[in-house]
């Protein structure tokens, strides 16, 4: 009889052990995570979170101080997809948003230099005193260049 | 006189369909006379669309060029009549579902005159390579319905070691027997173009592949091969199955090599090509005709007298339709392919386009049943060609699932349609596996724009990051410039800049 006590007592011993050093690992983990979660998001870089960029949300996506519904981009697919990452309550988005592009109205542009200083992805080409355009394909649609543009000369155009 | 031979892979699934065929076979192909009027698509093809170069007014002659191919995948359109370009513009067509695309509208003079050019007689003598940049002027596409760029494709398999160059005839469709009239009136086009793609990729055998419900196309290409007398080219009957026709189930019928999950027949050593396309490629290379007409069926009970047409590519359907002797009073719906595979149209005026190789007038479609709830028999599943689980698929379509679906290889799903017809709760699979399929693409196209913005977002974070380094660096080097010339050297300059400003004052 206390040949099998002290067989359990043993066994518990090194499985707490095990789990002890395996829950301080966990912490190291976290990086992946952080990975993980930013691979889901749209990388539009808009801001509109709250955090300055998609890697800085997904930070706070993992450490639990952010919503997982404030990224309007992403809609609802990436709220059910961080939803089943996280482990947590799939929820309503916060604002949502038609994806766009910007558009500048290239005959009002001074060429101030502003718009493609906010752009986060570099999808604005042109230099200073000259003409800027949007790349398109390249425009995720995040409204920064929006609010710098001095003449108020880019729009906001819906993709289908 | 070749025998066929028997000697065959084995194919999974299938099903054995009632083939109407009989109908539309009874005549011989029948030409349809020049339209008054010829709208030319410039997207007929797998790829971007060709470019015009030709313009409103422009006067165009019969197997000339009028949009050449842009990009690295593409096909040339050329005007299948002599006449004048009148408008280039949006125009209905069959191929997207509802949809307008661009196209150059020519007005026939009727006179058909062709464009000069030279046939390659001697083609033996060109080198590989510039045969295929001679396929590659001829717009020549994918007569079986796909419409992949035919040089291109043979280009790919330059690239890889093919063996084999297999001639499709099967034709597995039910109605559809262009292919079939084709290889009983043009036996000789076919296998001399089947020689010419034999050169052009330097292979040494040749399968001709025919269902055995074509006995009459089988006896007259036994016959032509036995005059032409080349053993390279080998006659192969396979039985009537659907959808033994389609690219990866030839292969290993006729093979028994199974092409892998995403691949393409290169990756086993095979080519396969229409018949259609081969007799293409013999008017082009050897008769200086470029893809400017092709053999259609007009078929099912809602013609009048179902027949095989030669028509020019952009004649309107209406017209083919009409030369068939018109519609019956039944006629309700039409489709544009067969009637598996196809595509049904609300309107007839469309052009024939490249890859119209069916049109169907049916009457009424017999009521099939309600949709009900999957009662995972497993039937869906026996008859799939490509060893899917259909049942599984539609469970993870129903969940929009993307992860499972791709696991359970939705993406090498055919659309061949044989779940459909079998499953015994009348659940549309292949319709809903299409919607899936398109939003897979979806999803991919999303994570590949996400992926490209958060590589440039970085790129740029490391830009600005080296731009305010290099910043700082000549910051401090003009700092250690000017403690190197010393105080007294400083002092002059601050006495400089003190006069300067005084001088500014007054």
């Amino acid at each position: 009889m206390w040949i099998a006590v002290i067989t359990i007592a043993v066994i518990a011993l090194v499985a707490g052990i095990a789990l002890s050093y395996a829950q301080r690992r966990l912490p190291a983990n976290e990086g992946d995570l952080v990975e993980q979660v930013n691979d889901l998001l749209p990388q539009t870089q808009c801001a509109q979170c709250g955090y300055p960029g998609c890697r800085p949300f997904a930070a706070a996506l993992v450490d639990g101080s952010a919503a997982i519904n404030l990224c309007p981009p992403g809609g609802d697919d990436t709220i059910r997809r961080l939803a089943r990452l996280l482990g947590k309550e799939v929820m309503p988005l916060a604002e949502s948003v038609v994806p766009a592009v910007a558009v500048i109205d290239e005959p009002a542009c001074i060429g101030c230099y502003h718009c493609r200083n906010a752009c986060p992805v570099d999808a604005i080409v042109g230099a200073h005193q000259f003409m800027h355009t949007v790349i398109a394909s390249e425009c995720t649609g995040c409204e920064l260049c929006v609010a710098p543009c001095p003449v108020d000369c880019i729009t906001m155009r819906p993709v289908s | 006189m070749s025998a066929p031979t028997y000697d065959l892979g084995k194919l999974h699934g299938g099903l054995r369909l009632p083939g109407h065929k009989n109908e539309s076979t009874a005549n011989p192909i029948k030409d349809v006379p020049i339209p008054a009027q010829l709208v030319l698509p410039i997207e007929q093809h797998v790829g971007e669309p060709a470019q015009p170069v030709v313009g409103i007014g422009d006067r165009v002659l019969k197997g000339q060029l009028v949009a050449e191919p842009d990009g690295e995948m593409g096909a040339p359109v050329h005007a299948s009549s002599s006449g004048t370009v009148v408008a280039i513009e949006q125009w209905p067509v069959s191929r997207r579902h509802g949809d307008k695309a661009p196209c150059i509208v020519i007005e026939c003079d009727g006179k058909d005159e062709a464009i000069a050019g030279g046939a390659i007689e001697d083609y033996p003598s060109l080198a590989p390579a510039d045969l295929l940049l001679r396929i590659l002027d001829g717009g020549i596409v994918g007569l079986g319905g796909a419409v992949f760029p035919t040089a291109q494709k043979l280009m790919q398999a330059r690239t890889c070691d093919t063996e084999f160059l297999i001639l499709n005839g099967v034709e597995c469709e039910p109605y559809i027997s262009c292919d079939d009239v084709l290889m009983r009136e043009r036996t000789h086009a076919i296998l001399s173009g089947a020689q010419v793609l034999m050169h052009a990729l330097q292979i040494n055998v040749c399968y001709v592949a025919v269902e055995s419900d074509k006995p009459a196309a089988i006896a007259r290409l036994g016959e032509v091969l036995g005059e032409l007398g080349d053993e390279r080219i080998v006659l192969k009957q396979v039985p009537t199955i659907y959808p033994s026709g389609g690219e990866d189930q030839l292969v290993q019928l006729v093979t028994n090599r199974e092409v892998p999950s995403g691949g393409l027949p290169t990756d086993v050593g095979c080519l396969v090509q229409n018949v259609g396309t081969a007799a293409a490629v013999h008017d082009w290379v050897l008769c200086n005709e470029p893809l400017i007409s092709r053999v259609t069926t007009v078929t099912g009970d809602g013609v009048a007298s179902p027949v095989n047409v030669r028509a020019r590519i952009g004649t309107m359907i209406e017209e083919v339709v009409e030369y068939a002797g018109g519609y019956t009073a039944s006629a309700r719906h039409m489709i544009i392919g067969g009637p598996m595979t196809g595509r049904s149209v609300t309107t007839d005026e469309v052009p024939l386009v490249k890859a119209t190789n069916c049109i169907l007038v049916v009457s009424e479609s017999p009521h099939i049943g309600d949709e009900l709830a999957c009662i995972r028999c497993g039937d869906c599943a026996a008859v799939c060609p490509v060893q899917l689980l259909p049942q599984q698929l539609f469970w993870y379509a129903c969940a929009d699932n993307e992860k499972k679906l791709r696991e359970f290889g939705l993406t090498d799903c055919i659309e061949c349609g044989c779940c459909d017809l079998v499953c015994p709760s009348h659940i549309p699979l292949t319709a809903d596996f299409r919607i899936a399929k398109g939003r897979i693409r979806e999803l991919a196209d999303e994570k590949s724009r996400a992926e490209r913005a958060r590589l440039r977002f970085e790129a740029r974070n490391v830009r600005l990051e080296r731009e305010s380094q290099e910043r700082e660096a000549e910051l401090a080097s003009q700092k250690e410039s000017a403690k190197a010339a010393g105080p007294a050297a400083i002092a002059e300059i601050l006495k400089r800049k003190q006069q300067r400003k005084e001088g500014d004052a007054e």
